[in-house]
Formats: C-alpha cells, structure tokens, sequence
C-alpha cells in the first residue's frame, strides 16, 4: 500500500464480502443520489423564475409517482437489510476448527494470551489461512477490539467474556485499533496484528513460555482449592466438571444452560446465580480475587477437564484442521515442523488428564 | 393576476398603527427578562444558541487543528478528549435541540396558526429560563477544567473512571432536557387548540407537521434521558450498582436507555430542518408541495418508528445476533419516510418558479447533503457493514452529514427565509449567496473525506493517528476553515442588516402563509384582526385572492 490509501488492505476470509457489500452500497446509493442531485439541478435550472412564471404552472407531476417511491425503496432497503444479515451470520458463525487466543483489554493496552502459553502486549501473532478466535475480556471500561484490515470488531465488556473470529488471507502487519472511547489514552490503545506463515508460526509458538494457559489454570484450580469440591467422586459437593464445557446443563430451577465461556465466568464471581440440580448452593464467590488473566487461565483450564485430545491446543488443532481441509500449499511446511511443536505443546497434557481421573 | 402582486411589493409608508410591532412595543431590559411574548423568547433563544454554536464551533476548530498532525502535538491527551466531549454536549444538546424548535418554531409557529402567543405564555419563558441554568453548567464545566466521557456517557468509564466533571455536565442536560419537554408540550397543546378558524388540519402549513411530531417524540424520549442521567449521577455520587459491573451493574443496559432517547433525539434534530425545508421548498418553487398529505404523515411516522430502532447503535457491543437481526430491520424502515421527502420536495420543483435566492441555494444544498447522511445511514443499518465502519470516522462523517448538511443548512435556510419577518429588514442577497456556497464546499471538504478514511480504518476519538490517514485529515481541516468562514459571514451580515438592511414588506418573498398576511415584524399580538383561513396550504392563488381582499377592505 502506499502512504495514502483511499481503501483498507483486504486481509480476511470475510473481507471481501464486506467490501463488496459496501461497494455495491455505494454504487446504488450513489447513483440514487446523483439521479436526485441532476433532477434538482434541472428543475432548478430549468424552471428558473422568470418574468412568466412569477407563479407556477401548478402541474402536478403524476400521483402514481408516490407510490413508486414508496414501494421501490422498501424493497431496495429489504435487498440491503438481507444481505448486510448474510455476511454478519458469517462473521458472528466461528468455524468449529479456530484457534483459541484471549486478549484483555485494559487502559490502555491490549494483552494477548495464546493456548500454549506466550503472551504478548499490543502485537498478535498468528497464522495465515486459519481462524483464529479470540476471547474478551475488560479489566476496566468498555473497549473495542479492531482489525480493519480484517473487517471486525467486538467490543470488549468488563462483565462478560465476548468471543470474535477471523481468518487471515494474507501475511503482512496489520493494525489494531481500540475503536470504543476508553479514556486519556485511548488513541494509544493501539498494536499490531502480525500474521505470519504457518512454519513462522509454529517456530514463533514453540518460543518460551511458562506453560500452556490451561496448565497456568489448573495450578489455579488448585490454588484456590475448587478441586476440594469439584471432584470426580459421587458425593462431592460441587458438580463433576469433567466434559462440562459446551454442554447443556440442568439447573435447581428447572432451567437448562449452556456451559460456555459466561457462565463458566458467572459460576466462578457469582456461583449463588445458577445452581446445578442435586447441588447445595455452597460454593462462596470469588469476585475480587481472581483477576481477569486468572479468570481466562481457570477457563481455558476447565475447557480441557475431561476432554481427552485439548480442544485448543493450537497446534493441535491447527493440524487437524489441516488435514480435514487439505490446505493446499502449506501442508507439506507445517507438518515438518509440526511434530516438535506438538511435542512442546503436549508435555502439559497429562496433568490435565489425570485431574480427572 | 398579475406578476406584480406577488412580486416585492413598493415599500408603502405604514401607518401609524402598522409602526408599533414587537421590537418597539417596549423597552428595556426587563421589558425582554419577562417578556411572555414568543417572539421576544424565540430572540432570547436565537442569541443564547448562537452563542453556544460559536463556543461549540470554535472547540471544533481547535479540534480540527490538532489533527492536522498525525502526532499528538498542540494538545494532550486529557485535554483533546474534553474538546470533543465539550464539542458535542454543546452543540448537540445546547445548539441542535434546542435550535429550530425554539427559535425558529418559537417565533413562527404561533404566527403560522393565526394565535396571538403559544397556549402557555409564562412557560414558554420558564423553558427558556431552565436551558440558560443548563447552559450556565455546561458553560461552568467549561471553565473549571471540563469533562472528557464523550457526549455519550459511557459507563463505567463516566461513573467510576473519568475524573473530570461529569456530574456537572450531566446536571447540564437534565435540566436543559425540561426546557425541551416544556416546549414540546407547549407546542402540542398550541397546535390542538389555538389554530385560526378555517385552519383545519389538512390546511396546516408542513412545518406545523413536522413540529408536532418533534414534540411527541421530545414529550415521550427526554424524560428517559433525564432518568438514564439520573441513574447515572446516582451511580457516580452514591456508588449505587446500575451500570458498574464492580458494583454489580450492566454497562450495556447504559447503552440501551442512553440511546433509546437520543436516537430519537437524532429525529428531534432533523424532523425541526424538515420542517423548515418543506416551507422553503414552497416559498421559493411558489407551489404546493407535491403530495402534501405523505408529507405530514411521513413526519408522525418517522416520530414512531424512531422509538423502534434504538440498538442500531449497539450491533457490535454485545446484543444477541437475533436482536441485531431485528433492529437492522426495523432500521431500514426508518430510511423510508426521509426518502419519501426527499422525492416529494424534488417533484415539487417540476414545472415550478424556482427562485436561486439564499434559502433556497441552503435548501438545494440539504437536499444534497441530506441525502448523503441518509443513504450513509444505510450503511450503518447494514449489519456487516457496521461491524467494519462502527465506531470510524466513517459514522462521525454520516452523523455530521444529517446534523451540519441537514440540520444546519436548514437552520440557515430558515434563518434567511424568516429574517425580513423577525427584523423587518432584508439581509444582504448576494451575501447570502456567497456563505451558502462556501458553507456547501466547505462543508463537503470537510466531512467527506472522513467517510473515506472510516473505512480505511481511523477510529474515531482519536488524539493521534496513524500516518497514513494525514492527507485525508489535512483535506477535512482545510474544509473546515472554509466553513467556518461560511458561518462566520452570516453573522457579521445580518447583525449588519438589522440596522442598515432595505426594509421588508410584509410578503417579501410572494410566499404563502399567515405569517406573511401580517407585517414585518409583526405587531406584539400578531394580527390586528384574527385571519380567517380560506385557502388549502399552498394554494397560491385563493391564497393571494384572500390577501386582496382583505387589504380592500
């Protein structure tokens, strides 16, 4: 690109839907626009006020007009309404196979977790050609996570995790923006987004780290002592967390839930909230002691409990998808390098398992 | 009929009785502090809003000079951030609101429906009384050190984060807010129960329309903003959980009441400018605007669905797909009403006697501009659109392209079109005409550009920017010199045109309405006989005939 583009890069699978959904907005706005421009310009000009027209002629154009321009553009409006919803079910859909990274938003800096480990601030490394998901969190205010090379943008809440994906088409350096007002700071809120080959990638993960984050979790698991209850055995007085995440689950009330990412979260700040069925409503809050890193550590930890195979160990997950999709050109690359990495990444793996057993 | 009636009638000496209007019925300070008249507010009003334009406009200009670099170099941070707060609390909710309704509808509407004074006189001065105290504390927030949230408010960040003086400003706009809700219920109860005889509804001028449905919306949606800030205050001064997640709170649900008023707010802005184009329109085509009736129904109907389409604003802040899904939808709608009169005013130019006097070049010009923030506002009901351009420069450009290309330009039209009414003097035309076409270049050099560099990726609120934004930024800041020359010369010119401006007639314009049936200005009671309405709205002919005979008499 040079120093002054008039149209972001074009770094993402959903990119160029965006894109073509905004041109072809600005095609038919445009030259809806331009018809009513030349039409006053006409009129103005040619039924100028002369000395014979001092008054109009009072001629009405006809009335069906009015029903045409009624009509016609609830329908123009329809068409875009449909399509603005089609490319934002693709964007809001994350692809089964995404990698898993968290990022934190805090004034003013962006941290980035990834599954085995490393993190980063205000940089983001990841593959081309393979979704990526991503974990928010707030730490403070409202944020809002931007990749405009990429066409997404989540807003980052203080009470909640929210997940965004993308999938990156092309290597380069792209910018990260927090897009939502946050305070002194703000336009300093900014990084890099760095997507690299997936051989760099892989030589880039197996770079130190302190563990993967679900190892970082369970150590956690233990240090808050959630393992006195949620135990494997029959008897135990919180609920068997082996399996749990993405699974529908019954609670005291009556009411079914969704094991995900929030209500992990709710369960661990506000536990009195949704009381699994054949539970006693036992278990004492842990709001104000563990921080949002903890918090995504003791997430990424539960995902794993019970789960034989990592669902997000990213090398992991990054080979097999591979090989269900057949990525084309860099399939032979990673698999040369993938057997270290995947060493490196499932030296932690048996903790995991045995918590369950 | 000849040319000659409608043509700028040969200035006749008044008589004596004709001499005495509102300006010289009394003197005095007291005599404008406690006047109940509704021209005398509407001025009070005209001089307290433009002060405020002028403060908001110069905030803007510091603004625009501090981007001018993509380094945080004139200003820090801190204070960057309070001038685009104090940029948009001024203008919007001490200039924009405020603007048309109270000058503008102040001063004419009373006239339009051949009353002698808005129904409820005291209250009317009592509104204008309640938005000079909210005034006073956003003027006071302006000196002791101001507030750096964003005219937004955004909780957390505005009830436990910011430092700054947030209490003050939001007091500001929930006392300037009963100001506004005084008004809009004094113009309801007016245009129900003053209207002359024969004035029936369909015979309503469209600006009547228009204003009563500004009111029901100001009547239904201030007093939730006045209670989303009162929460916020609470939140902020007593540590009440409400939107604080640390105490317990949802920062979303601030989102959902903040906008569920100002996105109608947005229509309490732009349906006043519709108003004042449908007038324009008429006047200066000297016709019947075509398809009166969609007109004043697509008013009511904007008026409702604006109460619909509230979480547009929230697509990408954390609302289920499936509520996205049905306020992108009934977003769409709202498009409608606006587009149906924009094609109505262009249809009423066919075959009629267009006149390139100044409010109709700011008409011509709203139309244009208008459109574009109209069709930009598709973009952004446009779900995977918005996730890429929400938050850019991309909806600070279609956001000043309604407010500044349609309100503004139809403010200013309004201002000319009513000018030799409220003085009794004629501004000076091709004066007139050189600030209309500076304001129009200007203001497209200014705001468009920030469409293009939205997309490219600049996030709005931004002290310092990417490097590669620059040029487009260096284009909206010379833009922005322009138009505030374009603004600058109005006021010089008509503050001018007071004193040494060519004395109007009664009907300078050949324009229809019972406004022009008295004379400029008017007297303090409006008519010396109360008109009796004959004619349809716009109706040129009967409504000259009537004119006629009335000066036989």
């Amino acid at each position: 690109m040079n120093d002054f583009p008039l149209f972001p890069e074009s770094a993402s699978s959903v990119a160029p839907l965006v894109d073509g959904l905004y041109l072809a907005l600005v095609a038919i706005t445009g030259s809806v626009s331009l018809l009513i421009w030349i039409v006053i310009f006409y009129f103005a000009i040619k039924y100028r006020r002369r000395p014979d027209n001092e008054l109009a002629q009072e001629q009405e154009p006809p009335a069906a007009l009015e029903m045409t321009w009624i009509v016609l553009p609830t329908i123009i409006f329809m068409g875009i309404f449909v399509a603005g919803a089609v490319v934002f079910f693709r964007m809001s859909r994350t692809p089964a196979n995404a990698i898993e990274v968290y990022a934190t938003g805090r004034q003013w800096m962006w941290k980035f977790q990834h599954a085995s480990g490393q993190r980063e601030i205000n940089a983001l490394h990841v593959p081309v050609g393979r979704p990526v998901k991503i974990t928010l969190a707030s730490e403070d205010v409202i944020h809002s996570l931007w990749f405009p090379a990429f066409r997404v943008k989540t807003d980052v809440l203080p009470n909640r995790f929210r997940t965004m994906w993308f999938e990156a088409t092309k290597t380069g350096r792209y910018h990260i923006f927090c897009a939502e007002y946050c305070g002194t700071m703000h336009s300093g809120m900014i990084g890099w987004v760095e997507v690299m080959e997936p051989v760099e990638y892989q030589r880039w993960l197996a770079g130190g780290s302190e563990g993967s984050l679900a190892s970082q979790g369970e150590k956690l698991f233990e240090k808050y002592a959630c393992n006195t209850c949620h135990t494997n055995t029959s008897g135990a007085r919180g609920p068997n967390l082996a399996g749990l995440f993405g699974k529908t689950r019954q609670l005291t009330n009556g009411s079914q839930v969704v094991a995900d990412e929030n209500y992990i979260r709710e369960s661990i700040l506000n536990p009195q909230a949704k009381i699994a069925a054949g539970f006693q409503p036992l278990m004492p809050t842990f709001q104000g002691q563990v921080n949002e890193d903890d918090l995504i550590r003791l997430l990424a930890y539960v995902r794993t409990i019970g789960v034989d195979q990592p669902v997000s160990t990213p090398v992991e997950s990054a080979q097999s998808a591979q090989q269900s999709s057949g990525a084309p050109t860099t399939t032979g690359a990673t698999t040369s390098t993938a057997p270290a990495a995947t060493t490196g990444a499932t030296g932690t793996q048996p903790a995991a398992t045995t918590t369950n057993q | 009929m000849t040319s000659t009636t409608i043509d700028d009638a040969p200035f006749i000496e008044p008589s004596t009785r004709e001499r005495r209007n509102y300006l010289n019925d009394e003197y005095g300070v007291l005599s404008w502090l406690l006047t109940r008249d509704h021209k005398r507010i509407a001025l009070l009003y005209l001089f307290s809003v433009t002060t405020f334009f002028i403060v908001g406009g110069i905030i803007a200009f510091m603004m625009r000079l501090e981007l001018l670099t993509p380094e945080g170099d004139m200003f820090t941070s801190d204070t960057y951030n309070k001038l685009f707060t104090l940029h948009g609390v001024v203008m919007i909710f001490f200039f924009l609101i405020p603007a048309i309704p109270a000058v503008m509808g102040n001063f004419i509407l009373p006239i339009m429906l051949g009353a002698k004074d808005l129904a409820f006189p005291k209250l009317n001065l009592l509104s204008w009384y309640i938005y000079m105290i909210g005034g006073t504390f956003g003027i006071i927030v302006i000196i002791t050190g101001g507030v750096d949230t964003g005219w937004t408010f955004y909780t957390p960040f505005s009830t436990q984060y910011s430092n700054t003086k947030v209490f003050a400003t939001t007091l500001g706009a929930f006392i300037t807010g009963f100001s506004s809700i005084l008004t809009g219920l004094n113009f309801l109860v007016t245009i129900h129960r003053m209207r002359a005889p024969g004035l029936t509804w369909y015979r309503l001028p469209l600006f009547v329309w228009s204003m009563y449905g500004t009111s029901v919306i100001i009547m239904l949606a201030t007093p939730v903003l006045a209670i989303t800030l009162v929460m916020l205050m609470v939140e902020r001064v007593l540590r009440v959980g409400i939107f604080d997640p640390a105490l317990g709170g949802d920062p979303v649900l601030y989102q959902h009441m903040f906008w569920f008023y100002s996105h109608p707010a947005v229509y309490i802005m732009v349906l006043p400018a519709m108003a004042v184009i449908s007038e324009c329109v008429a006047a200066f085509t000297r016709k019947k605007i075509f398809g009166y009736k969609f007109v004043a129904f697509s008013s009511l109907a904007i008026a409702f669905l604006s109460f619909l389409v509230w979480a547009h604003h929230l697509f990408v802040a954390g609302i289920s797909i499936y509520s996205a899904l049905i306020f992108s939808f009934l977003s769409m709608f709202v498009a409608v009403p606006s587009a149906i009169k924009v094609f109505n005013w262009t249809a009423t130019m066919y075959k009629a006697s267009v006149s390139w006097q100044t409010p109709m070049l700011y008409v011509m010009g709203f139309i244009g501009l208008f459109t574009i923030g109209g069709v930009t506002g598709l973009f952004l009901a446009a779900l995977g659109v918005d996730v890429h351009v929400h938050d850019s420069y991309f909806v600070v450009a279609h956001f000043h392209y309604v407010m500044v290309g349609g309100t503004i330009m139809a403010y200013m039209a309004g201002i000319h079109y009513w000018w030799p009414k409220i003085t009794g003097r004629m501004y000076p035309e091709w004066w007139g005409r050189l600030s209309a076409l500076l304001v129009f270049v200007g203001f497209n050099l200014t705001f468009f550009p920030q469409f293009l560099v939205g997309y490219v990726g600049m996030p709005r609120r931004y002290h310092a920017y990417a490097p590669e934004f620059q040029v487009l930024n260096v284009l909206s800041t010379a833009g922005a010199t322009v138009l505030a020359v374009g603004y600058l010369l109005p006021i010089i010119y008509l503050t001018w045109s007071v004193k040494f401006g060519r004395k109007a007639g009664a009907n300078p314009w050949g324009a229809v309405g019972l406004e022009w049936a008295t004379t400029s200005p008017p007297p303090k009671e409006n008519f010396h006989e109360t008109p009796v309405v004959t004619w349809e709205a716009y109706d040129y002919p009967a409504f000259l005939k009537a004119m006629k005979e009335t000066q036989d008499v």
